[in-house]
This record gives structure tokens, C-alpha cells and sequence, in this order.
């Protein structure tokens, strides 16, 4: 009953907010859109190929749930919204579950409209579909676990500034931009020691049903996401702490 | 009975005490004013009460739960309002109402009910459906106040409630505070004397953690051979006014 109540409120905050739309599915879409117009004009790139670039919107798009729901736990805490509601009976997995649970149908809405927008410009509509929106869900729980923390450690402007340094290292190590096997070196081991790279090659693998290739991608994303939601869970408790 | 009773209540933050062996006791239904110059304890000393802070050693128990051992409880009966107004903006009036109803236990169609009247009684049932954030800032604070009251708490904390209201808007929300004179406990901080003095059976000045007077505003301006309870108040503070 709390936490239904709770997490109801999370979602109209984020939903009723114009540029959270704008930026969770409208920037994405004109993206995947973009190049899609662009590979039917221009010499076919690996890289912006339908079947791998859609994968990578998915997972730009969900740096944008990190904007987002840090932005409004930083604000309730800021406003002493939260401040009102720590002195609820509303419990400590109260509050990570109903401010993380309402994001995951986002991020599934996200990515069931990138995929049906693919197949417009050619993706084949098949089982693997289905189970790449399955793959992507712990790489949507990675990028709560990242609002999550950033809200309970920054203030709602603070969260702004970091999201912007966050969501270049995001997509540009997701290899989304870049093939980064053509990169080589130490900034593609860099970009294979964080997660986001490994988010794509675990969506791509499943898209192309490789279903062996997909677990130690997925691993890696699981391993982060388990992290950070730790360290979140830790940074929130501490705050509730006063 | 009872309603709070605070024993050796204290809170240090590194080297300074913020709250000083604080022992004060409230009776139910009363509305008691906690008032201070700025930094005196008063919003630590309800930080503490609502268990958002730990006290550094002592304790306080609240119609009969302790602050430490049974916060939990404390918390199902208790309901605050904060300095800042705290309210979802991007809710509408009776959702951020309904909200709050529903976190302290009330069913769907309970909170609806609870919500429709509260409006009601802050004048608040013509903007029902308009986002928080279009309200005026008195108008938010109102809700914020009713925010509190929803729940029908059985002590309530309001920090500063009337900061920002214009007169009016004060006036009413006294009235709304009269009306609950008795059937529950509030505990009031504000820097407005009048408004402690016309509204409070008893108040409490607090001067760098410590509880300096204890009493009626008759009593506390007997204690100073005042005449206003400004004055009352200003030597009990130890403040000093410069020309």
C-alpha cells in the first residue's frame, strides 16, 4: 500500500515532466531516426547498421532515467520533501523500491519504441526482439542504480552538471558512436572495464540470437549494476541518518 | 497524559551542542511553541522528535514510545511539517493529500475522503485538481500545513508554519490550529511572538540549546516584569538590540 503509493508518485513526477519525454524517448528516437534515414543515402557503416545501433540508442536513452530520478530525489531532498517523508512510516526499501520500481516500465516502453521503430528501416521482427528487451533490463537497473546514487550525493543542480560529464563517458564507451575494436588499445580496455559497452555487445548479442556471446557481457552489466546499487543504498541510508 | 516527554535530549555536531540536556514535558492536546533566536535548537530539537536525528545521548518518548528504541511506532503517530514547504509539485493539491493519507495507512477510497475534507478545511477544494507547483507560495505552504494534519496525527510538528503567509493567510491557518486545540498535541517553533503568544497554552524559549523559560506568555512576561511578551521574550533570549 506505501510503496504503491510511493512509486505511483514517482511515476507522475518524472511522467508529467515534458522534458523527461523529450529526452528519455523524443532525443533517442530522432537519433535512431537519423541514422536510419542516413544508412538508406550513405555507404553502409557497421557501426550505424540498424541491428547494432538500435541497441546502443536503448542504452543512451537510459542515461536519461540517471537524470532524471537523481534529479527528483535531489530536489525532495533539497525542498525537505524528503524530509517530510523520513518522518513517515514509509520504511528504507520503501523508498529505493518506489523510487527505482516505476523506472523499470519506462525503460521498457523506451525500448520496445527504438525496436519498433527499427523495423521500419529494416530490422527483422523476430523472437530475438523480445529477448533483447529481457537483456537490456539489467542495464536499466545499472542506470537507476546511477540516479539513485547521484541523487543521494548531489544537489538537483549538482546532478545536472555531473549528468553531463556522465552521459558522454556513457555513450561514448558504450561504443554506440565509435566501433571500438577499430579504437583499440587502452581506450577500448578502458571502455570494457566499465559497463556500458558491455550493456550493447549483450543487446547486439542477443539480437542476433549468439545467446553464449550474451551472458559475460551480462555479467559485467549485473556485476556494476549490484555494485552501485549498493554503494546507492548505502549513500540513501546515510542521508536518512540526518 | 503525557504526550512528550524529552530526557537529557542531546545533540552535538563535532564540537558544538546544538541541544543541551533538554528536559521538557508536553501534555496532550496542548499546543506548546518551542521559540529561540535563530540557531538556538529549535528545528534540532524536532529533527530529533520526528527521529530524523539521532540525539548524541538521552532520549525522548512520545505517547509512550521512545525515540531509540521504538521509532517505528513514533513515527505512525506523529506528522511534521518542515520549514521549507515540502510538497510534490507536479502533483495535483488533492493527490499530494491522498499521497500522504495512503503512506500513513489510509485505503484508496479512505484517503479520498480524508483528502475532500482537509481541503475543505483549508480552503483549499478549488484548486483540487491544479498542479502543486502553479499554487502561490502562501497557498503552498497551506497545503504543506494540511499535509501534516492529514493524517490526523496524534502530535504535530510544525516548523515555522506560518513563514510567508501573508495576514490573512495567517489568520486562517490560526483559526485551522484553534479549531485542533485539544484534540491534538502540536508543537509549534516561530519567530512571530504574536503569534506564540495568541495561539500556545504554554512555551518554551530555548537560548544555545538550553531551555531558558518555561511557561504561559503571562507567566514568562511575570517572570520579566515585562509588559509585552516581546520584551519578555528578548531578555529571556538574552538578546540584545542595538540602536
Amino acid at each position: 500500500m506505501r510503496l504503491s503509493a510511493f512509486a505511483s508518485r514517482t511515476s507522475k513526477e518524472i511522467l508529467r515532466d515534458p522534458l523527461s519525454i523529450v529526452f528519455c524517448i523524443g532525443l533517442p528516437l530522432f537519433l535512431l531516426i537519423l541514422v536510419g534515414v542516413l544508412n538508406q543515402r550513405l555507404p553502409y557503416v557497421e557501426n550505424f547498421a540498424i541491428k547494432n545501433f538500435t541497441p546502443g540508442t536503448a542504452i543512451f536513452s537510459f542515461s536519461f532515467l540517471t537524470l532524471f530520478s537523481g534529479m527528483l530525489i535531489a530536489r525532495d531532498r533539497t525542498t525537505s520533501y524528503l524530509a517530510r517523508l523520513f518522518a513517515s512510516p514509509l520504511t528504507g526499501s520503501d523508498y529505493i523500491l518506489g523510487y527505482s520500481l516505476p523506472l523499470l516500465p519506462l525503460a521498457l516502453l523506451q525500448s520496445a519504441v527504438f525496436f519498433i521503430t527499427a523495423f521500419f528501416f529494416g530490422l527483422p521482427v523476430t523472437v530475438y526482439v523480445l529477448v533483447t528487451l529481457l537483456v537490456l533490463i539489467p542495464a536499466a537497473v545499472l542506470f537507476i542504480g546511477f540516479g539513485l546514487l547521484f541523487g543521494s550525493i548531489f544537489t538537483d543542480k549538482q546532478v545536472g552538471g555531473f549528468f553531463a560529464i556522465f552521459v558522454y563517458i556513457a555513450s561514448f564507451f558504450s561504443g554506440m558512436w565509435l566501433d571500438l575494436n577499430m579504437i583499440g588499445g587502452t581506450l577500448k580496455t578502458f571502455a570494457y572495464a566499465l559497463p556500458f559497452a558491455h550493456a550493447v555487445d549483450a543487446a547486439k548479442a542477443a539480437l542476433s540470437g549468439e545467446y553464449p556471446s550474451i551472458f559475460p557481457h551480462l555479467l559485467w552489466v549485473i556485476g556494476y549494476a549490484v555494485i552501485v546499487f549498493i554503494i546507492a543504498v548505502w549513500a540513501f541510508r546515510k542521508r536518512m541518518k540526518g | 497524559m503525557t504526550a512528550i516527554q524529552t530526557i537529557d535530549l542531546t545533540k552535538k555536531f563535532k564540537k558544538r551542542t546544538a541541544v543541551d540536556s533538554l528536559n521538557l514535558s508536553v501534555e496532550k492536546g496542548e499546543l506548546f511553541a518551542l521559540l529561540g533566536l535563530n540557531g538556538a535548537g529549535k528545528t534540532t530539537t524536532i529533527k530529533m522528535l520526528c527521529c530524523l536525528l539521532s540525539p548524541t545521548s538521552g532520549d525522548a518518548v512520545l505517547m509512550g514510545d521512545s525515540i531509540l528504541r521504538q521509532p517505528a511506532a513514533v513515527k505512525q503517530k506523529i506528522n511534521s511539517s518542515p520549514q521549507e514547504t515540502a510538497v510534490a509539485p507536479n502533483l495535483s493539491v488533492k493527490e499530494n493529500l491522498e499521497l500522504i493519507a495512503r503512506i500513513y495507512g489510509s485505503n484508496r477510497s479512505q484517503a479520498r475522503s480524508k483528502a475532500d475534507e482537509t481541503m475543505q478545511s483549508f480552503g483549499l477544494s478549488d484548486r483540487s485538481k491544479d498542479k502543486a507547483k502553479t499554487l502561490s507560495g502562501g497557498l503552498q505552504r497551506r497545503l504543506s500545513i494540511a499535509m501534516a494534519l492529514i493524517s490526523n496525527p496524534e502530535i504535530a510538528f510544525l516548523d515555522e508554519p506560518t513563514l510567508g503567509l501573508d495576514v490573512v493567510a495567517r489568520r486562517e491557518l490560526w483559526n485551522v490550529m484553534k479549531g485542533l486545540k485539544g484534540k491534538i498535541t502540536m508543537v509549534l517553533t516561530t519567530h512571530y511572538l504574536e503569534e506564540a503568544e495568541a495561539l500556545s497554552d504554554r512555551i518554551g524559549i530555548l537560548h544555545e540549546g538550553r531551555l531558558k523559560a518555561l511557561g504561559t506568555a503571562e507567566q514568562l512576561k511575570q517572570e520579566t516584569g515585562k509588559t509585552s511578551f516581546e520584551e519578555a521574550f528578548l531578555a529571556l533570549a538574552e538578546a540584545e538590540v542595538q540602536a
